[in-house]
């Protein structure tokens, strides 16, 4: 039979806030383990929670940009459960009156928009991290993470395909990035999501039964999970079997997904509102004062590409699709560099460099202007391309002033027109038979002494210059 | 004139003056403790050594003529449910029984800095549930005044410490009648402050929406130098509230001409022993003889407001104690099997029957299915209660009340019957429903000799109304001093 997928994902992210949800530590990740808690994060008896604003601030602006409705009097709840990472054996989290309802964003697929439904975004606490000693059969905590802040935006159950849950999580994940609410770094754990998949026959419309996968930690995984998934209920359904609500943890490394519990076994977390923590109250100003520190969102900035500066709606979409690349492109335009110029560079060679590398775009080492001025050197003449990608890896290596790097490397072009030319004269009288060959019309002739002109300059030559003043002479000879 | 007698802002006044040295007063307060400590039981811990230690510095201070804080050298102690830095703080549970706090609560800070000198931890029931101090792991504290009947709780350590003179001053907690209930035991004076006065930032929590610290005392004066001391905004606290506080000692005029007092009927009926009764309506007379106008009156929904009280602070306690699992600090079962096996053991060891029950119940109220009938119900009740109460607080300043049903009884006497004993706490959980500050102060005693305490209610953050009504009608009673 046919089926449609039906999927809705829960997004957990980490707050760039500079402190945590509840205490005054740090925000930061890693650390040697409990080195980045205090009495109030690691739920000492007696402690207390406070609220820290800028996480609500971060919330808001989340909201807003997903066309989140603001909860003007919400409150938080506590979410009861044992586990040894969490510390006080409840969450703070907030289950009835979360504080955005109802958005929705915009994403592409194959060139159309849809649209999908944002149920809701709420504020919460992260919990610390169990790690597991197989040699010494040990469990050990690390409370570092406690009380970090997160947002979980659960989404409608609007999306119909892996392929639209990867698109809206990577839209969703450059909106979190340029509101500055995360820094969506997903080897971090900073943006981390639960998939729920159903399945109902084409045309059918009550919701087939639904499953929850955990344990999904990047968005080729959310993909390969939710891929699994559909497979795995679609041989249970044409074999006339029922599908049973459960969650299940998905394994990446064996590629599939084992059941964790059942509905029957669904937890109770006895929800209650958190008595140690006042109603969050956002008055109408609140909100417009954050509405007012929303940046230009990706979308804008794609037109702009396109209108502005004439780039291609694909090169403006890889740009604008993580905010830090596109900083840098706007800021080395400014510097001055053909803006077709700079997106060349920008989604080639040094996305390259990146992606060999393992970094983000924030790790680029050298300054917009740094690249900018490399560009003008390429279009003075003072380097070639190849000379420039030269210059480019040095720039990776160690970030100089690229003027000095070309000096250093010996880089400079030449463009001398009489020292080329006693170059090219040279390497004729070397090579009468090519002469003869050129004239006979074998264009692989003319290739061949380009090639040796530039081995002599040791690639210094313009070549440019070197075709023209080659043509010519030839036809003399 | 033995000077652990003395009440505290006597002996305050007189290390300033320079009559008696911290030392001195410290040292008569372990002598005391020496002298009847095996009878009465209060403290968990003495911290003997680090008292006389700490007085010494103070002394020393003193003499230089340094700055040492408002209440420099004046000997106290604390419910052990109110964090010590490095100093054990058990809650009178096994769970705790090796608990050392990394930080000090708000009020350890705030009396640490008026100068004061701790002797001690103090006994309760375990983790403030209970109404005897008969639910400690560790001791039965007694009543200085009958050392066969229970200090009331659960602050009965508190109490009793201050009523047998083993410290000038106390701090208990109140969440349904733990200040009030032992004061009334002790015959000493309990108050029990306005919701958000004083921050519960490092009391162990029990029913984080009903928790307030408050003084434990030998006179009203006492009190009131107290609270100056620990009232106040806590930025640690969110449910602290920013508010300015009078100097409640300077409040204490004495004069309660016009004062209007509100007699709920509900609290003078059957069930409420006429010694008790009859003592209340005399104190009444006699703040009417200092120009005090009382009448009779109602709060028809006050008693809903005990189930609701054991449903609230069940189901927020259930949630609170579920950090104490064995995994980070405190009691861990020796065997366990696995990690669920070592929840349930560590807690199945390290609570008393009573927790249990409390636990039980609030997990019940607040389960899925559930929640609507018991927890949400309770807090509707808790609105109608509250409502009761600001209605009544429209004609009167304050409302008289006993403050229990009995007069201290027999240890071992309810224990059997839990539902006997949530009953005795009839006069003094609507008050933490409502949020109200309330005093309690001895105004007679029964036939053998046990004390009778009278409870004043006030408006929010209206304690200096009910100091100063206290205060006044503490002149007019003769106290018995116990004889141990």
């Amino acid at each position: 039979m046919n089926y449609e997928t039906v999927i809705g994902l829960e997004v957990h992210a980490e707050l760039s806030t500079k402190t945590k949800i509840f205490c005054s530590c740090k925000n930061e990740f890693g650390g040697e383990p409990n080195t980045r808690c205090c009495p109030v994060c690691t739920g000492m008896p007696g402690t207390l929670p406070v609220l820290n604003k800028a996480v609500v601030d971060y919330a808001i602006k989340a909201g807003l940009a997903t066309n989140c409705s603001i909860t003007k009097y919400g409150k938080q709840d506590r979410k009861n459960y044992f586990y040894p990472d969490l510390p006080k054996a409840y969450q703070i989290s907030q289950f009835d009156l979360p504080l955005c309802q109802n958005g929705y964003i915009d994403i592409n697929v194959d060139g159309e928009t849809r649209r999908i439904g944002i149920t809701r975004i709420h504020i919460e606490e992260d919990a610390g991290k169990l790690i597991h000693d197989d040699y010494s059969n040990e469990s050990m905590a690390d409370y570092n993470r406690c009380g970090v802040p997160l947002i979980e935006i659960v989404s409608e159950p609007d999306l119909r395909s892996p392929e639209e849950a990867r698109v809206y999580l990577e839209t969703l994940k450059s909106i979190l990035e340029y509101t500055e609410v995360s820094d969506c770094k997903m080897q971090e754990g900073s943006l981390r999501c639960d998939v729920n998949v159903s399945l109902r026959p084409v045309g059918q419309k009550e919701f087939g039964t639904r499953c929850e996968m955990k344990n999904v930690n990047s968005f080729r995984a959310a993909v390969r999970a939710m891929e699994y998934e559909q497979k795995r209920q679609a041989e249970i359904l044409d074999n006339g079997g029922v599908i049973v609500q459960e969650t299940r943890r998905w394994d990446d490394v064996r590629g599939e997904s084992i059941p964790m519990r059942s509905k029957e076994d669904a937890q109770d977390y006895r929800y209650f509102p958190e008595p140690d923590l006042v109603p969050i109250v956002v008055s109408d100003e609140w909100v417009e004062e954050i509405k007012g520190t929303i940046p230009e969102m990706p979308e804008q900035r794609k037109a702009r590409y396109i209108g502005e500066y004439g780039l291609p709606e694909y090169d403006a979409f890889i740009l604008t699709s993580s905010k830090k690349m596109a900083d840098f492109f706007d800021a080395t335009v400014s510097e001055g560099a053909k803006p077709k110029t700079a997106s060349n560079w920008l989604m080639g060679d040094i996305s390259k460099i990146l992606n060999d590398k393992e970094l983000e775009p924030a790790d680029i080492p050298f300054t917009p202007a740094q690249l900018a001025k490399m560009i003008a050197l390429i279009d003075k003449g003072t380097i070639s391309n190849s000379a420039a990608k030269k210059v480019l890896d040095a720039m990776f290596a160690e970030p100089a002033d690229p003027e000095a790097l070309v000096e250093k490397l010996g880089l400079a072009q030449v463009s001398d027109e009489g020292a080329i030319l006693q170059m090219v004269n040279d390497v004729l009288a070397q090579n009468p038979q090519s002469i003869v060959d050129y004239k006979a019309g074998k264009d692989r002739a003319m290739g061949f002494l380009v090639g040796q002109v530039m081995r002599v300059s040791k690639g210094k030559a313009n070549p440019q210059m070197i075709n023209k003043l080659l043509k010519e002479a030839l036809d003399k000879a | 004139m033995d000077l652990y007698t003395l009440t505290a802002h006597e002996i305050r006044d007189m290390i300033k003056e320079k009559k008696i040295s911290s030392k001195e007063a410290t040292q008569a307060a372990i002598n005391r403790i020496n002298q009847v400590e095996d009878k009465v039981e209060s403290y968990v811990t003495v911290l003997a050594d680090e008292a006389v230690a700490q007085a010494e510095a103070v002394d020393a201070k003193i003499a230089k003529g340094e700055d040492v804080g408002a209440l420099a050298g004046v000997p106290m102690a604390l419910k052990d449910n109110m964090c010590t830095k490095n100093v054990l703080t058990t809650c009178s549970s096994k769970m705790l029984y090796n608990f050392k706090p990394p930080y000090d609560a708000t009020v350890t800070e705030k009396l640490k800095n008026a100068g004061t000198v701790l002797l001690g931890k103090l006994n309760m029931d375990e983790f403030a549930m209970g109404s005897s101090t008969e639910n400690s792991y560790f001791k039965k504290t007694k009543n200085p005044y009958d050392i066969t009947k229970v200090p009331g709780g659960s602050s009965g350590g508190s109490a009793a410490c201050v009523s047998a003179d083993e410290a000038y001053f106390t701090l208990g907690s109140d969440t349904g009648g733990s200040i009030r209930q032992p004061a009334s035991f002790c015959g000493c004076v309990g108050l029990k402050p306005t919701y958000g006065s004083v921050s519960r930032y490092g009391l162990i929590a029990f029913a984080s929406s009903l928790d307030q610290i408050g003084p434990m005392t030998k006179d009203v004066k006492d009190c009131a130098m107290v609270l100056n001391h620990i009232a106040g905004y806590d930025a640690k606290d969110s449910t602290s509230v920013n508010i300015e506080h009078p100097d409640f000692e300077k409040a204490l005029t004495g004069d309660i001409k016009g004062l209007k007092i509100g007699m709920p009927k509900e609290y003078f009926g059957a069930g409420i022993d006429s010694e008790i009764t009859t003592a209340i309506i005399k104190a009444v007379e006699n703040m009417k003889a200092l120009g005090a106008e009382a009448a009779d009156m109602s709060l028809p929904l006050n008693e809903y407001a005990l189930p609701a009280y054991y449903m609230i602070s069940s189901a927020e306690a259930s949630s609170n104690l579920a950090r104490f699992d064995g995994v980070k600090y405190g009691y861990r079962a020796e065997k366990f099997s696995d990690l669920l096996d070592l929840y349930c053991q560590t807690r199945s060891e390290g609570f008393g029957a009573e927790v249990k029950r409390r636990i039980m119940i609030g997990t019940y109220a607040l389960s899925s299915g559930y929640y609507d009938a018991y927890y949400k119900k309770a807090q509707q009740v808790r609105t109608m209660v509250m409502n009761d109460f600001n209605k009544a607080f429209e004609t009167y300043d304050v409302l008289v009340t006993p403050t229990s049903p009995t007069t201290a009884f027999g240890i071992g006497e309810k224990t059997s019957d839990p539902l006997k004993m949530y009953m005795g706490d009839i006069c003094t959980v609507s008050v933490n429903i409502g949020g109200l500050p309330a005093i309690v102060i001895p105004c007679g005693y029964d036939k053998a000799g046990l004390p009778i305490g009278i409870q004043i209610i006030g408006k929010p953050f209206g304690e200096a109304t009910v100091l100063n009504a206290a205060y006044a009608l503490e002149k007019t009673i003769t106290k018995v001093r116990p004889n141990l």
